[in-house]
């Protein structure tokens, strides 16, 4: 707050005067610095509409440090002749006698305020000799306001228990509050974007009636992993390169023995309508434990699971972690969480499995989608799943799906008209492209940017 | 998925018309292929080695072409053009004969026992009057090659050899000998080697030093020779370079060698009939019903018109009469057809399944959720409401990091090892939620203070009495790093978590020394009776290892007793 005095004064001031004052002229004739009057004038408009003020700005000449020097004492060739003495120099060879100092007479006249006493070529003159200098100074051109008085009440900043009590925030002024500025951050916690998609898809699932399988099984063995599902032991993904192996716990030591030699059948001979792949099946390749490098192993244990009880029709989903020994990069990383549903009834056809695709994309707000045949070792027919995104103006794919196949249900046990329809996305992508985000390690990992998890909105993924 | 790079003039050629990028993307997606690129060799050239480099090379138009993995037939211009030219309705689906030599006897390929310490099975075929242009020629290779790099496993399972035949006699030997034993002058060298001499000198040839290791330690490497002793091939190596094939070849003598004999079939199988209107194999038939393809897409057309849609995808087919039987001839080129299903999506995609009409299953289920992640849901909103903040990091890591930084011995963990990881961050499962937390506050050091963290995930930890040996376990860590401990605040949030899982207190908590924790600061927690985990002020020395400069305490407990 400025000084009251000063305040009080500049009120009066500006009563008198008909047509307003300039802040400067206060400053000067108060022998105050312009600041205070500058101070005053800012404390006024925050109360209101006392006074009104507009900035305005004007130029004047300063004397450099130089020129208040020369302004002093003689411009420096005055001060070369004065210094002369008479009898150390030739009389014939000092031209005048007497010299007019210029120099110091302009500078004079710039510090007295005369500047208009000098014409623009002079004072740029002295401005190159660096004698002067061009300063804008801004003030104020300050008027009386709607609401002028020179009695000011002071204003209460907040509301009071006592002001309610006594009810004396009816008399009371109150300062307004500035709207433009950024409120106080609540303190609290936030949840990882990634998980907050996954509730949504989990939502989404629930709603659509589907059953949540038990994932909590990172290590498996390569039989549920593969084999199960008729992905032959001399298959690409089950390569070094691309699979996670065990070497502690390195194989598992439990298997359902009748459906284990159902399963080495299928694949080495053929049976259940199929020719096989005719190779020689080994267990030691079945036992190898491995990371599982998807979901689809839990969903093989759920369907034998199944297959012992008598048939009732089941919709199956999880959303849980997955590991590939891959090369990484912007948007790969060894680990990934895979979103995957089953249905499984009698007689389901393609046209369900395209149905029920199109029903739960809808829930994602994606209505526009189209098929590609496509191979995958345990779907006959396979179909990726490609909607159109008007963004990017083409269509892109958003997921795989197909209808599993024989060799893998009917060594399980499943009755024969069963046939059982399943898809599969990836949980990061679409995160990463609902919440903007391009590289991956900043979203899954230590390396995650927390500023983007603190920043981050609700997950509405239909909006 | 394998691509094949296709010139795209040679392919509209061979397609009898022209294409839009647009309407060949179209076609490609309805058979179930994926344009994937359109490029050339310059651009490609240009992109790999600099401009420079790439001004001589070709600017003929190149479309680069995703192939599904199981469809060999679709591997070089030859196959893909066949595919589509019947899918189109444009060629009839071709049907493989095979034919006797004009004069004299078949070839014989005579295998020796000794093979069978190595690669024990080869089969063989010759294809006959055959004209090579510059462009055949290029595709007979990359078929080859494209064989080799996909069902053929890099030669492991099958390779093949290439032989001009008027420059070889039969019948030829498929044998194995100690490899001092082998000499010859291999393909495109200009002297003699031993097979010892070949495989040092081949260890530096940055294309077939990915082979040697699939015969290098064996006693006996397997060799073909032809009546006179002339050296065809020393698979899965390399060729002699006396039968070598020219443009000017007309008669090629197909070997191919492989530990897989049902994958061998398919290779030869795919090597003659892209390349040739005659073929050893004979066509299998299969019968099905109509009802059955209905059913299965969920269509409803006549018998005849399934057949029809069938014959689309050079499955040959035709309606019996005897009630809605189909008969389909399946070609050698379609080994994928193994169950009537491949027959009936074969079906589908015909019918385009994009024009198959989609419906609902009518299945009445309850959903349940599972109770373990319902838990976990309830858990985490009401952490984050108590003021921390939610973290997620991986499941995998170094044994450094849930041990030496830990303070504790990689054998006290239990935790499960992987065998083939490709860096170290991928050594071992994590066997607690706490290190991944301080990872990310050390990544995220430039953040105010304080940081309040925590993690709901699953763990593994060995366990004999599952039947992979090892079991997850869901875990709640959380972690206040400050310019004070704040013990008190995680203590005030485990507080908070027994209230919300409704655990009265009670006494009965001992305090313990854990070397993770400062001494004197660490307690177990103890719920009805059972350790479910520990709170405590972190040791200066686990600070230090994961690059903290400030005090840090931390909980981290077992969530599944409380389900």
């Amino acid at each position: 707050m400025a000084d009251s005095g000063v305040v009080e004064t500049l009120l009066q001031r500006i009563e008198k005067a008909d047509d307003g004052v300039d802040s400067l002229n206060v400053a000067a004739s108060l022998g105050v610095d312009h600041q205070v009057i500058v101070g005053a004038v800012k404390s006024l408009q925050a109360l209101g509409d006392i006074i009104s003020a507009d900035l305005r700005s004007s130029k004047h000449w300063e004397l450099t440090v130089e020129g208040s020097e020369i302004a002093e004492q003689g411009s420096h060739e005055a001060r070369v002749f004065s210094s002369i003495p008479l009898e150390g120099l030739a009389q014939s060879e000092l031209m005048v006698e007497n010299i007019e100092d210029q120099v110091r007479e302009k500078l004079l006249q710039v510090q007295k305020g005369n500047f208009s006493q000098l014409d623009e070529k002079e004072k740029n003159e002295l401005k190159k000799r660096k004698l002067l200098s061009e300063v804008t100074v801004k003030s104020y051109w300050i008027t009386k306001g709607s609401s002028f008085s020179t009695t000011i009440t002071k204003q209460e900043t907040e509301l009071t228990p006592e002001m309610i009590a006594t009810g004396s925030w009816k008399e009371k002024k109150f300062k307004p509050y500035n709207f433009e500025a950024m409120g106080v951050a609540p303190d609290c916690g936030h949840l990882h974007p990634l998980m907050k998609v996954r509730t949504q898809f989990r939502q989404i699932f629930l709603e659509m009636g589907f059953t949540e399988m038990p994932t909590n099984n990172f290590i498996e063995s390569s039989f549920w992993n593969f084999d199960s599902l008729f992905q032959p032991q001399q298959h690409p993904a089950r390569d070094q390169h691309d699979t996670f192996f065990l070497s502690d716990p390195a194989l598992a030591h439990e298997f359902p023995q009748d459906y284990l030699e159902r399963v080495k059948k299928v694949h080495s001979e053929g049976g259940f309508g199929s020719q096989g792949y005719k190779y020689d099946w080994k267990i030691e390749e079945a036992q190898k434990n491995i990371l599982r490098t998807h979901t689809t192993a839990v969903s093989a244990r759920m369907l034998y699971k199944l297959a012992q009880q008598k048939f009732t029709p089941v919709k199956y989903f999880s959303i849980d972690r997955v590991f590939r020994n891959e090369t990484l990069d912007a948007t790969h990383l060894a680990e990934f969480h895979q979103i995957e549903g089953v249905v499984a009834d009698y007689g389901l056809t393609l046209g369900d499995l395209m149905g029920i695709l199109h029903q739960f994309f809808t829930k994602l707000g994606i209505t526009k989608l189209r098929f590609k045949p496509a191979y995958n070792p345990y779907t006959e027919p396979s179909m990726e799943v490609f909607s159109y995104h008007e963004g990017l103006k083409k269509w892109v794919e958003v997921g795989n799906s197909g209808v599993f196949r024989p060799e893998m249900l009917l060594p399980m046990g499943l009755p024969e008209d069963v046939s059982v329809i399943a898809w599969g996305l990836s949980l990061e992508r679409p995160t990463m492209i609902k919440y903007g985000i391009n590289n991956i390690r900043e979203l899954v990992g230590h390396k995650v940017n927390l500023q983007m998890v603190y920043d981050g909105p609700i997950c509405r993924l239909d909006s | 998925m394998p691509t094949v790079g296709i010139k795209r003039d040679l392919l509209f050629k061979a397609l009898g018309r022209t294409y839009t990028d647009e309407e060949f993307d179209e076609l490609c997606f309805e058979f179930g292929l994926e344009l994937d690129e359109i490029t050339s060799e310059k651009e490609i050239v240009s992109r790999e080695q600099g401009d420079t480099k790439a001004s001589d090379a070709s600017d003929v138009i190149l479309y680069k072409i995703d192939v599904p993995a199981n469809r060999y037939d679709l591997l070089c211009l030859e196959g893909l053009v066949r595919g589509l030219q019947v899918f189109k309705n444009k060629l009839e689906a071709p049907r493989y004969r095979r034919i006797s030599p004009v004069n004299g006897d078949p070839q014989k390929l005579i295998i020796t026992k000794e093979t069978a310490a190595v690669r024990p099975f080869a089969v063989a075929a010759v294809l006959r009057n055959i004209t090579f242009t510059q462009e055949r020629y290029d595709s007979f290779i990359e078929l080859q090659e494209k064989l080799h790099q996909n069902i053929c496993r890099k030669r492991s399972l099958v390779a093949i050899g290439t032989h001009d035949l008027d420059t070889i006699s039969g019948p030829f030997t498929y044998t194995a000998k100690p490899p001092g034993d082998i000499s010859f002058k291999p393909l495109n060298q200009t002297k003699e080697y031993t097979a010892t001499e070949l495989m040092s000198l081949y260890k530096t040839d940055s294309h077939l030093r990915h082979y040697l290791h699939i015969i290098e330690d064996k006693p006996v490497y397997p060799i073909i020779y032809d009546s006179n002793g002339i050296v065809l091939s020393m698979p899965p190596i390399i060729n002699g370079d006396h039968s070598k094939i020219t443009l000017q070849t007309k008669n090629v003598f197909i070997e191919c060698t492989a530990t897989d004999l049902t994958k061998a079939k398919i290779v030869l199988d795919m090597m003659v009939t892209m390349f040739s209107e005659y073929c050893s194999q004979p066509f299998t038939k299969e019968k099905l019903s109509g009802e059955f393809i209905n059913r299965k897409v969920g269509i409803n057309e006549s018998t005849e018109k399934i057949a029809q849609l069938l014959t689309r995808m050079c499955l040959l087919s035709r309606a019996t009469g005897v009630g809605d039987e189909i008969e389909v001839e399946i070609p050698p080129t379609r080994s994928d057809v193994i169950h009537a299903c491949d027959i009936m999506e074969d079906a589908a995609i015909a019918y385009g399944f994009n024009n198959i009409t989609r419906t609902t299953p009518r299945a009445y289920t309850v959903a349940n959720q599972f109770p373990l992640n319902k838990l976990t849901e309830l858990l985490r909103q009401d952490l984050a409401a108590a003021g921390f903040t939610e973290a997620l990091n991986f499941a995998l890591c170094s044994e450094e990091d849930i041990a030496d930084k830990l303070g504790k011995k990689i054998s006290e963990t239990r935790a499960a090892h992987i065998s083939n990881p490709k860096t170290a961050e991928f050594q071992v499962a994590r066997t607690t939620l706490l290190p991944g937390l301080l990872k990310t506050i050390a990544a995220n050091r430039k953040m105010p203070l304080p940081l309040k963290l925590f993690e709901v995930s699953d763990v593994v930890l060995k366990d004999e009495t599952k039947d992979v040996g090892a079991r997850n376990s869901r875990r709640f860590c959380a972690v206040y790093y400050n310019k004070s401990p704040g013990f008190e605040v995680i203590h005030g949030l485990l507080d908070r978590t027994m209230q919300l899982l409704e655990v009265k207190s009670a006494r009965g908590e001992g305090y313990i020394v854990d070397s993770t924790f400062f001494p004197g600061r660490c307690a177990e927690i103890i719920v009805r009776g059972k350790t479910v985990g520990r709170l405590g002020v972190l040791h200066p020395d686990v600070i230090n290892r994961f690059e903290l400069t400030m005090p840090c305490s931390a909980m981290e407990i077992d969530i599944e007793p409380f389900l």
